[in-house]
């Protein structure tokens, strides 16, 4: 039997497809957010060092893993969007914007509020602050230099360049703890570490699922906005159920 | 423990609370904005559906 691999490719189908797979992320990720937060808080010991202050590391860790990750996925998406003129995937990295411009804007914020107790300020221009704000102004530019262009085939290829010459900021946050002398902390996850608590593990890792599973959730909703936008005049967003059969307005 | 030394998280309460409650309010603002997005969406289409009609 031929598998035809892209016919989830086209707009279409894709939209359809993203429509049944909402729920199967958006429940997940509610349920693993209340896990995580119950874990994260009743089961996880006080940390020797930092108090109850830690906790902060359950959303902070798992939000600025994403923020960055968000942002490779989007450049991805894009690049193949200029090579292959693809429209969706195209789509796609325009739907991943706003959820990680909006993931680094609550990295960057719950450090300040890490920050502030732990190191005595709640911002110091550090290597690993500094590329983590620059990442936030990446998908800010991306985002403002997509919706200032009219044609939205030439705002995907002027973004895409946008994206992919910005992806070489994503390995120097990653690395800035190391290659610098930085106030920030450490890795959190090490695959070697025996130090971290199994319960601190455990929280840390279900609210990355639940991050992740929301992030999926939440983009499809907006890309499958935005293909009924582009697609507005074609037949088949004419013949859709929740088209035709709308109330009047 | 009792509620009151759970939310003073030690004197770090209003850090700890603060980190929570702005990325959850940030994740339903997301949410709220992405299904009205929908809705709006939806209607502008239905709006050209009916001016299409009227042709």
């Amino acid at each position: 039997m031929a598998i035809n691999w892209f016919k989830y490719a086209a707009p279409a189908s894709f939209y359809g497809l993203a429509g049944k797979m909402v729920p199967f992320f958006a429940w997940p990720a509610a349920i693993l957010f209340a896990l995580g937060i119950y874990i994260g808080f009743f089961v996880a010991p006080t940390d020797a060092v930092q108090s109850e202050a830690y906790r902060i590391m359950f959303i902070h860790v798992p939000v600025s893993i994403l923020s960055m990750f968000i942002y490779l996925v989007m450049a991805g998406y894009a690049a193949l969007g200029l090579i292959f003129n693809t429209r969706l995937s195209s789509m796609m990295a325009t739907a991943l914007a706003p959820t990680g411009a909006l993931f680094a804007f609550i990295a960057l914020w719950t450090g300040a509020l890490w920050g502030k107790p732990m190191w005595g300020a709640w911002w110091v221009w550090d290597a690993r602050l500094t590329s983590e704000l620059i990442l936030l102004f990446l998908y800010l530019g991306f985002i403002a230099l997509q919706a200032s262009i009219d044609d939205p085939r030439r705002a995907d290829r002027a973004g895409a360049l946008l994206a992919i010459v910005g992806s070489v900021n994503v390995p120097i946050i990653y690395f800035s703890v190391k290659w610098w002398n930085t106030l920030h902390q450490g890795s959190s996850i090490k695959f070697s570490d025996t130090s971290m608590h199994i319960a601190m593990k455990q929280a840390l890792f279900i609210m990355l699922a639940a991050c992740w599973l929301y992030v999926i959730a939440v983009t499809l909703v907006r890309v499958r906005s935005i293909i009924l936008e582009r697609e507005r005049n074609t037949q088949w967003v004419s013949e859709l159920a929740e088209v035709r059969e709308g109330e009047r307005s | 423990m009792n509620w009151a030394e759970f939310f003073a998280m030690k004197g770090y309460g209003l850090y700890v609370w603060g980190s929570y409650g702005a990325a959850f309010l940030v994740f339903i603002i997301e949410i709220i904005l992405v299904r009205h997005k929908r809705k709006i969406t939806l209607q502008q289409l239905r709006l050209m559906r009916d001016a299409g009609e009227g042709q």
